[in-house]
């Protein structure tokens, strides 16, 4: 039996709504996943709080807000500090390309622009989880 | 050994450590077994509160007021929230959090989300044990919150000291309880939502029907109203929790629950052993079916001859 992905799925920022994290939430736990769902307006430390207790292969970042550099690296930096180095940290939201490829560069997983099938999501992270645990069995 | 480091860090309350714990306990990776019973002198400290209700019945929006109250008495709490896992795709969408998000970050509070996984209608196999990983790691109190389905009420009210049954008021909830019969594993019914005019309706048709199988007095003690989103009537019920769960964890008092526990603990790890000296692919069974197909056994003769480790 393979263990089941466990992904955190977070609506980060201030904007209102969440009905975009909720589809990709709904999306992936039809793909087999188990999502844990937070709502809105989580802070960075609430997100990487969370995901350490939930001990997930992956944090979703939902968000809109166009702070989209600041709360991915304050995100991703927080995971280095409390030990989740080996989380994938994906998401989506309205990103230029370059701002993308930078994050990437740092570390960052793929992120989806608006409109993206969530099954390119779902198949992204089975792919990226499957080596991820490939790689930590083998360390 | 990892077990070996998994358990002195929940033993001084790592967050990590507890949280792969659980993991471990939920996947039945190898050394789950050896880590709970490396924990299990240390658990019996936490007091442990079950809730059970229909979805929606207000479950975790009452855990977030009790949660506040605890950490406001400078207690360290845990919260394990159990919810079904489809049982097409084995997917789940675990929700709790929402409710309890203004505790996210907070290091005096512990919240984990736990897909069912089972049979429908009973608790997840592994929530008593990660129950027990919390209680080790030295929480004041451990909650498990589970909707209520038939079995599920009976299994969390084993794991638990206190077990709180929440009916909402204008959900049909209290009739459906009832029927159900699930009230009578409660040590508290909650009708939520106080706020809401129903409330004192539900109330007292609860005390009416339950009135009629004890005493209405000690009945009336255990009916409690709580409006859990402006908080009223919440320090009420924690004080008649925390009552409820020292006489139940009073010295010397061990509970037929408790022992039921054990029981039911024992049973899960017979089978659990059993089926591990049996893989599907052993010898014997391939040996003992052929004998079977023949007609020199029957399948409950060659079961008992399996269980007592004789030759058939
Ligand atoms: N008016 C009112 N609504 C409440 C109260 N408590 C909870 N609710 C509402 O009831 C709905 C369900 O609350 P939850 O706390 O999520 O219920 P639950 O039992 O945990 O639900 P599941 O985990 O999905 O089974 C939410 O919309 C809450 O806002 C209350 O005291 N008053
Ligand atoms: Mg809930």
């Amino acid at each position: 039996m393979t263990r089941r992905i466990r992904v955190l799925v977070a609506k980060a920022g201030l904007d209102g709504h969440d009905r975009g994290a909720r589809v990709v939430a709904a999306a992936l736990r039809d793909a087999g996943m188990e999502v844990i769902y937070t709502g809105l307006h989580q802070t960075p430390e609430m997100i990487v709080s969370a995901a350490a207790q939930e001990d997930v292969d992956v944090i979703g970042l939902s968000l809109h807000s166009g702070a989209h550099m600041e709360l991915f690296r304050r995100v991703h930096a927080l995971m280095s500090e409390r030990g989740l180095a080996g989380v994938l940290l994906t998401g989506g939201g309205i990103i230029p390309d370059e701002d993308a490829a930078a994050l990437a560069a740092e570390g960052v997983g793929k992120l989806f622009g608006p409109g993206t099938p969530t099954g390119e999501l779902a198949s992204y992270i089975k792919q990226e989880v499957a080596r991820r645990r490939a790689e930590g069995e083998r360390a | 050994m990892v077990e070996g480091r998994l358990i002195e860090g929940v033993l001084r309350g790592e967050e990590a450590a507890i949280a792969r714990s659980i993991t471990m306990v939920e996947e039945r990776l190898p050394g789950a077994r050896a880590l709970l019973a490396g924990l299990a002198t240390h658990t019996g400290k936490a007091l442990r509160v079950g809730l059970t209700g229909a979805p929606g019945a207000g479950k975790s929006t009452l855990l977030a007021a009790l949660l506040s109250a605890l950490r406001r008495a400078g207690k360290r709490v845990a919260v394990l929230a159990v919810d079904p896992s489809s049982p097409k795709t084995g997917g789940a969408l675990l929700g709790d959090r929402v409710r309890m998000a203004m505790h996210a970050g907070d290091s005096g509070v512990f919240v984990r989300s736990m897909a069912g996984r089972a049979a429908l209608g009973a608790l997840a196999p592994a929530a008593g044990e990660a129950v027990d990983v919390l209680d080790a790691a030295g929480f004041d109190v451990v909650f498990l919150e589970s909707v209520g389905a038939g079995q599920a009420d009976h299994d969390i009210a084993l794991e638990c000291d206190v077990t709180l049954v929440l009916v909402a008021p204008g959900s049909g909830d209290g009739i459906q309880a009832l029927k159900s019969g699930i009230l009578e594993i409660a040590d508290l019914w909650v009708v939520t939502k106080g706020d809401r005019p129903e409330a004192a309706g539900l109330k007292a048709e609860l005390l009416a029907s339950l009135s009629l199988a004890a005493d209405a007095r000690a009945i009336e003690e255990r009916v409690v109203t709580v409006a859990a989103l402006g908080g009223q009537g919440v320090p009420a019920l924690l004080a008649k929790i925390e009552q409820a769960g020292a006489v139940a964890r009073a010295p010397g008092s061990l509970e037929p629950r408790q022992l039921l526990r054990l029981r039911r603990r024992l049973l899960a790890a017979a089978a659990e052993l059993c089926a591990e000296r049996l893989p599907p692919d052993a010898p014997q069974l391939a040996e003992l079916a052929t004998r079977i197909k023949s007609g020199d056994l029957t399948v409950i003769g060659a079961a008992r001859a399996l269980l007592s480790g004789g030759n058939a």
